[in-house]
């Protein structure tokens, strides 16, 4: 069971509390009604799925009840860092180093 | 190739052991081949098979990066069913069933294949009414499906608690008879043999790590640990890895990876005659021919790669089994393990072309490619070696996420994961 970091709460709890949400920082389009269909498979369907470094969302359900962003390592599940929703994407550059480094990044550098 | 039978048994064991062969030859890789196929599961190296027993191409080689029988062929809690509500989903299922009717003599090669009965029990008016949805949709289809009423349920399978009492009351069940289970790795060994012996070249430790395409878009080999190996034809069955290798020939797919767990017993004396599955409390439990219990998790809610998962995830699913099965509370676990599954949002498999020409797909089967491995690998065979997909597998396209033709399983999977 994972140990997550909430950012508004400003403690670690355990999975249970908490909901993922799939992929962050994925902005639906504004204009969703004039988008071709490969556009809408795009932004609808279509998902990265990395071994290695992903950005997703969670919620915690029983909790705080809000969203928000997590940059974890999908092979260790280790989490590096989690911040709120509507900041910005963190530089991997900023929390892949002190010996955070997953065996993978180390060995493919952070996934593209 | 020497036959597995009766006679060979006894030969052996005259003289003591000493003259049974490698099931399958490992030899190095040659410069290039007609097909290299990436996976060495039991979808793969089944289609390796039937590429070269229906179809005459017998200069393919398997590219497996661990080895045969170490990934989900080997991680799964071995069911085979094919009561799905779709056509596109009866299709290619029972299509499947219909292989494993006869996969045994086909191979040469036990694969235990017992159809002991799949029952799906049914504990509200809801299950109900979508059981019996299920079972006249399979029925026009020619499909083996049937209604059963508590009492006909507890006289298939007797552990089965039907009093009123029960945590989760039974009020029927949904019976597949010819439904059961397989021995898993026999299926990849059996498959691995019998491709070796056709000419197929298997390929074990040999991580592609890069699809390479000429200036014309076409495929024209892989990169692997091995260094390059050309084919003009590719096929990807590396389940839940297909996003991470379809990336390097630019091709991003819908799938998700997750972590989805089993569990076997100690070994029991034979209680349990059949495969029982709940959806509503999430169990299902069968008896393997050792005695263990195989009993399955769900998946975990997020995407990883790491072979393992909660336990949460199990205690949830041993709860259920606790309540339905009171005898079995003291019956100790002995081991567990985690598969990655490539979900699709549609919950049904995909296999056909890309938009790269030469390069074909079979992926997504999430939670349930066991049951499909023989009928996948035989329509795979036959999409790699016709360039396009045979009718059974029509609806499974990669763009239908594009068309929104979706295949809706998502509702009608067993148990929802």
């Amino acid at each position: 069971m994972l140990l997550i970091y909430c950012p508004y709460c400003e403690e670690e709890r355990n999975e249970l509390e908490f909901r993922n949400g799939g992929d962050a920082h994925i902005a639906r389009p504004t204009n969703i009604a004039d988008i071709t269909d490969e556009e809408f498979e795009e932004y609808f369907f279509i998902r990265q799925n990395p071994k290695g470094l992903i950005y997703e969302r969670w919620r915690h359900v029983h909790g705080c009840g809000k969203f928000f962003n997590a940059a974890r390592d999908t092979v260790s599940d280790r989490f590096y860092l989690s911040y709120k929703a509507g900041e910005p994407k963190p530089d991997p550059a900023t929390f892949l180093n002190n010996g955070n480094e997953s065996a993978l990044n180390k060995d493919k550098g952070a996934s593209k | 190739m020497r036959k597995y039978s009766v006679f060979a048994v006894v030969r052996e064991a005259m003289r003591g052991h000493k003259g049974w062969e490698a099931q399958w030859a490992s030899p190095e890789p040659r410069k290039e081949y007609d097909a290299i196929i990436i996976g060495g599961g039991g979808h793969g190296l089944g289609a390796a098979y039937y590429l070269a027993k229906e179809h005459g191409i017998t200069n393919v080689a398997v590219l497996e990066k661990g080895w045969i029988g170490g990934g989900n062929t080997g991680r799964n809690t071995t069911i085979i069913r094919s009561n799905y509500l779709y056509e596109e989903s009866m299709h290619i299922y029972e299509h499947s069933l219909k292989l494993w009717e006869n996969l045994s003599q086909d191979l040469n090669y036990n694969v235990m294949y017992s159809p002991r009965g799949v029952m799906m029990l049914s504990h509200n008016v809801h299950d109900q009414q979508s059981f019996k949805r299920h079972i006249n949709a399979n029925r026009l289809y020619g499909i083996d499906n049937e209604w059963l009423t508590p009492e006909q349920a507890k006289a298939y399978c007797p552990p089965l608690d039907i009093s009123k009492t029960a945590r989760y009351p039974i009020n029927g069940a949904a019976l597949q008879r010819r439904g059961g289970t397989a021995r898993h790795d026999a299926v990849a060994w059996g498959y691995a043999r019998a491709a070796s012996d056709r000419g197929v070249h298997i390929i074990q430790n040999c991580e592609v790590t890069a699809i390479r395409r000429g200036p014309d878009g076409r495929v024209v080999g892989v990169e692997t640990s091995k260094g390059f190996i050309g084919a003009k034809k590719i096929g990807v069955s590396a389940a839940g890895h297909t996003s991470v290798v379809m990336q390097t020939a630019d091709v991003r797919v819908p799938l998700q990876s997750q972590p989805l767990q089993a569990l076997v017993s100690e070994p029991l004396k034979p209680i349990f005659p059949c495969v029982v599955m709940s959806n509503s409390v999430h169990a299902y439990i069968s008896q393997s021919d050792k005695g263990e219990f195989v009993i399955g998790a769900g998946t975990d809610q997020y995407n990883s790669y790491s072979q393992t998962g909660g336990m949460q995830i199990i205690t949830h699913t041993l709860d259920a089994i606790c309540e339905l099965f009171p005898m079995f509370r003291r019956v100790k676990m002995m081991r567990q393990w985690g598969g990655i599954v490539d979900v699709t949002v549609d919950r049904s498999p995909i296999q056909g072309i890309t938009p790269v020409p030469g390069l074909f797909i079979n992926a997504g089967w999430g939670t349930g490619g066991f049951k499909a491995t023989p009928g996948s690998a035989h329509l795979f065979a036959h999409l790699i070696a016709k360039g396009e997909p045979h009718k059974f597998a029509a609806g499974l396209t990669l763009d239908r996420f594009r068309t929104g033709r979706l295949i809706d399983e998502a509702a009608a999977a067993a148990v929802a994961h």
